[in-house]
């Protein structure tokens, strides 16, 4: 099997070089004049300050695979391509405009062709990226049984008896936030407002469906109230982002396909995703399925749609609807990479937190650099993550905030565990959270501002949480 | 002493993760921020990370026992190969040594480790109402002790100066592996200026350790101008006209149509895309002065033919405008592969005449020019678009190159070779041009003082070939005398 893996990977003076589909761009390559001014940008440079870790180095590196001067299976290259955080911090400093996301996951996507992970690990990969995630409704089983765990005082005993220590499981345990009670369900819960001005779909992510579906609701009225009908469409699934950091494209390429057909029925209303990870990666379909002919164009034009939420309620026609009940305290936020350097978005959560009455928001030091989360690079890579994260925890709890606000699960749940262990008290939420508060939550559609129709639809339901 | 011998002599003062040595690690300090074709790349034998002056000594003296070469490497932004390894060696790289030890904002000065990057310096006492003066455009980058060691410049020099005005005092490991302070705290002191010495030394002389900076006031308020001309001649104008009427401006600073169009749809400065040249023209001072001279620089600039003149006054837009203008080197990827950069120095006065010369040259050699640069001091930054992987281009490249900078050094135009981004190996062959055999000779001797077996960054500043004949005589020299016998 290895033997002829190794077979179609180009050789140039005995050094194995790239092959196959997927390689990196070499033209993308090129635009790097390696000036070196992304470095302080880039966290693990920041943390080590060796220039293999930085971004110009990682891109010299693929370059030197590509013209045959390193090897492609060298340990140093397979090293870097994975301590990379891929946060693209980078990218949204650099002067010439380098890709660097996409030639980070084309030179993923060739260690993974060429370089066979040894059986555990490809296990742990089929189930957690390939199988778990990859359907909707097996991901709401799967955290309706971490609620059950979790409220059963079931974990409680577990704990005690260190068995997710002993798993290896500690550290995911230990970041899960408290799941909401029911998962939200596409199809299955549509909100309309008193006066719709438009209608969007709303992007219900692994993650922000279930863990946070709380999350996801307070959007969607926050939407409402601002005019919008918020759907939820059949038929999504995982953006595919966690497949594509780890270079399984085929995997991704199959979940962009789902996703396009189903979002593709909703016309051309905005695709409003909370969670900035996701949003990045479905703004990148176009580049994922550009060698597709069947979907190539349909992906540019579903890219087009896409609106992380608060790029959605920055741009609502006639301003947004000023919130009017204080939500009387300190908060930070922490930008999540994929919203600040992949989406460039950095401004609109800011004008929103600014918007509600009473809410006194104080800058963190180093607000964009990367918290360690990074997908789940914090479970795989704890030291770097954990060295991150607690670099975090010092910026945001040194504002006194009582809230740290974000805008993406996987920051919510580093964040958590990263104040927890600096025995700080603040907690996580999402901006949409806070601006919900200032909007009364539920109260606000009980005055008439929104209605949700809870159509129950049983098409894609699954019983939720046990309750 | 052999490659394992080294590596555990060097592991043992640094420990294991601050000695790099596999091909692959290797592989990533061969290069700087240097252009391709102009420096070649080169591989060092291993790559430390200090993290103390104490460290880095200990570190000197293996490499001695040794006989490797050793090169001080900051943030790898230099443009003249200063940080690559020309000869092999051990290269030193102070991006552990990233300390703020001391704001005394009294004597307004900061102690500082090498590897300190230049903005994080002044947005770290900014709040205290003072900064670090030389901004490179490298300065979200680069580090302090690169800064000392290329004698840094950057737009604002024009009224604040070089580093070389800020510098009071350094930590220096020497090539003997000595750790000296020279200069300090006190305004003047005794004996030779060494600490001058050692700033723009390119890492010859000595490796700093710590630095001891001068920090500046800033001041109440800050005007920028951006005025907009047909032509390069019109702005050039305006530029003489700016400085012969008596202003000082904080920056002064030209980029012509190309870099525009490099910049603008990276920045969305603002910067009209249908101007033939541009100047940003920073204004600093109290509130009043700044308002009235900025009138007056406004009405110069509309009566050397200035098509539109618009000033900003908020952070924002001013932070804006100069990013476009810092940004504008590395913003060249966009429009070529490749770039070769120039440094070189003109009196004001001949400033049009020179870039007259440099459209000619583009023409003859048939290569884009893009010209931004440091106006207000006659720093010309030409730069030569190209794409290395066309046949001949790299030859075209060099041989434009020599015929502008024949032309700047010229008797008739007396300029100078490099303002602020040193010699290193880029322009080693073509400091002839400017210094005479007496000159390069008393060079040699500091060099010789300093270092006489010439271990640290070799292959730096003179000519390929240089120092070892005149080392070697200045050693025979030297060893004549004490022996009492007079050669010459």
């Amino acid at each position: 099997m290895a033997v002829a893996v190794e077979a179609d990977l180009v050789q140039i003076g005995g050094l194995r070089g790239y092959g196959g589909d997927d390689q990196p761009d070499p033209d993308l390559l090129r635009a790097c004049v390696h000036c070196g001014m992304c470095l302080p940008s880039c966290p693990t440079y920041r943390l080590t300050g060796q220039e293999m870790s930085s971004p110009r180095g990682r891109l010299w590196m693929m370059k030197a695979v590509g013209d045959g001067r390193l090897d492609l299976l060298d340990p140093a290259f397979d090293e870097q391509m994975y301590q990379c955080l891929n946060c693209r911090a980078c990218e949204a400093v650099c002067p010439s405009g380098v890709h660097y996301g996409p030639l980070v996951e084309a030179a993923r996507q060739q260690l993974e062709t060429h370089r066979p992970r040894p059986l555990p690990q490809r296990v742990a990969r089929r189930v957690g990226i390939a199988w778990l995630f990859r359907d909707a409704r097996r991901m709401r089983a799967a955290v309706a049984a971490l609620r059950f765990y979790q409220r059963s005082g079931l974990a409680a005993v577990v704990r005690r008896a260190g068995i997710p220590r002993r798993l290896g499981l500690a550290d995911l345990e230990a970041m899960m936030p408290p799941v909401s009670r029911r998962a939200l369900v596409p199809g299955e819960e549509r909100w309309v407002p008193a006066h719709p001005e438009r209608s969007v779909a709303l992007f219900n992510t692994c993650m922000m469906g279930t863990v946070f579906a709380d999350t996801n609701r307070a959007a969607a009225r926050v939407l409402a109230h601002n005019g919008s009908a918020v759907d939820v469409p059949v038929g999504q699934q995982c953006c595919g982002a966690l497949a594509v950091h780890a270079g399984m494209m085929d995997e991704a390429r199959d979940l962009a396909r789902t996703n396009i057909d189903a979002f593709e029925a909703s016309g051309d209303d905005h695709v409003v995703v909370t969670a900035a990870g996701c949003g990045a990666a479905l703004k990148e379909y176009g580049h994922l399925l550009k060698d597709d002919p069947a979907y190539a164009g349909r992906a540019e034009r579903f890219s087009a749609r896409v609106r992380d939420v608060s790029e959605e309620l920055g741009a609502v026609g006639g301003g947004l609807v000023p919130p009017t009940r204080p939500v009387r305290r300190r908060v930070t936020y922490q930008e999540p990479c994929h919203l600040a350097h992949a989406q460039r978005i950095t401004i609109q959560p800011r004008m929103l937190l600014a918007a509600i009455p009473g809410l006194e928001l104080v800058e963190m030091r180093e607000s964009s650099l990367c918290c360690g989360s990074a997908g789940i690079y914090n479970l795989i890579r704890r030291a770097m993550a954990d060295e991150l994260g607690d670099r975090k925890a010092g910026n945001a709890l040194a504002t006194g905030a009582e809230t740290v606000v974000t805008a993406n699960p996987g920051c919510a749940m580093q964040l958590r565990t990263s104040i927890r262990r600096a025995g700080g008290g603040a907690d996580v939420r999402h901006v949409v959270d806070l601006l919900d508060e200032a909007y009364g939550g539920e109260a606000a559609g009980r005055a008439g501002s929104w209605a949700c129709d809870r159509a129950r639809t049983k098409s894609d339901a699954v019983p939720a949480a046990a309750d | 002493m052999d490659q394992t011998t080294l590596v555990a002599r060097l592991e043992a003062v640094v420990g294991p993760t601050g000695v790099f040595h596999r091909p692959a690690d290797l592989l990533v300090y061969e290069y700087d921020g240097s252009v391709d074709g102009a420096v070649d790349t080169a591989r060092p034998a291993a790559v430390v990370l200090p993290t103390s002056a104490e460290q880095v000594a200990a570190v000197v003296r293996i490499a001695n026992e040794a006989e490797l070469p050793v090169v001080a490497r900051g943030a790898g932004t230099g443009l003249s190969g200063g940080a690559v390894a020309q000869r092999g060696g051990i290269i030193v790289s102070l991006s552990r040594m990233d300390r703020i030890l001391d704001v005394d904002r009294d004597d307004r000065t900061a102690l500082v480790e090498p590897g300190v990057i230049n903005l994080e310096l002044s947005e770290h006492t900014l709040p205290g109402g003072h900064f670090f003066a030389p901004d490179p455009s490298s300065q979200k980058a680069c580090t302090i002790g690169g800064n000392v060691a290329e004698n840094a410049g950057g737009p604002h020099c024009l009224k604040y100066g070089v580093t070389t005005n800020h510098v009071l005092g350094l930590e220096v490991v020497l090539p003997d592996g000595r750790i000296v302070w020279l200069g300090g705290r006190a305004a003047h002191t005794p004996g030779y200026d060494l600490t001058a010495a050692l700033v723009g030394s390119e890492g010859m002389l000595g490796i700093v350790t710590k630095a001891l900076v001068r920090l500046t006031p800033a001041p109440e308020a800050t005007l920028v101008l951006l005025a907009a001309f047909g032509d390069i001649d019109g702005a050039s104008q305006a530029v003489s006209s700016v400085i012969a009427a008596g202003v000082l401006p904080a920056a002064l600073e030209m980029m012509d149509a190309l870099t525009i169009q490099a910049v603008e749809p990276a920045y969305h400065a603002g910067y009209p895309l249908d101007a033939g040249a541009v100047l940003l023209i920073e204004l600093d001072g109290a509130t009043d002065e700044v308002r009235e001279t900025g009138e007056e620089v406004a009405a110069l600039c509309a009566a050397a033919g200035a098509t539109a003149v618009r000033a900003a006054t908020a952070k924002a837009e001013r932070d804006l405008l100069w990013k476009g203008r810092k940004m504008a080197l590395a913003a060249m990827g966009r429009l070529a592969p490749n770039y070769y950069l120039h440094d070189t120095v003109v009196p004001r006065s001949k400033l049009p005449i020179t870039l007259r010369r440099v459209g000619e040259v583009a023409r003859e050699f048939d290569i884009p020019i893009a010209n931004v640069f440091h106006a207000g001091d006659g720093n010309l930054h030409p730069l030569m678009l190209f794409d290395r992987r066309e046949r001949g281009a790299v030859e075209r490249v060099l041989a434009a190159s020599n015929e502008l900078l024949h032309f700047c050094v010229s008797p008739e135009i007396g300029g100078a070779l490099s303002g602020e981004h040193g010699i290193g190996t880029e322009k080693r062959d073509h400091i002839t041009l400017v210094y005479t055999a007496d000159d390069l000779a008393a060079m040699a001797g500091v060099k010789n003082a300093f270092d006489p077996r010439l271990t640290f960054n070799p292959e730096k500043l003179f000519p390929k070939g240089y120092m070892c004949g005149e080392v070697r005589a200045l050693r025979a020299q030297a060893l004549a005398q004490k022996h009492g016998i007079y050669a010459f």
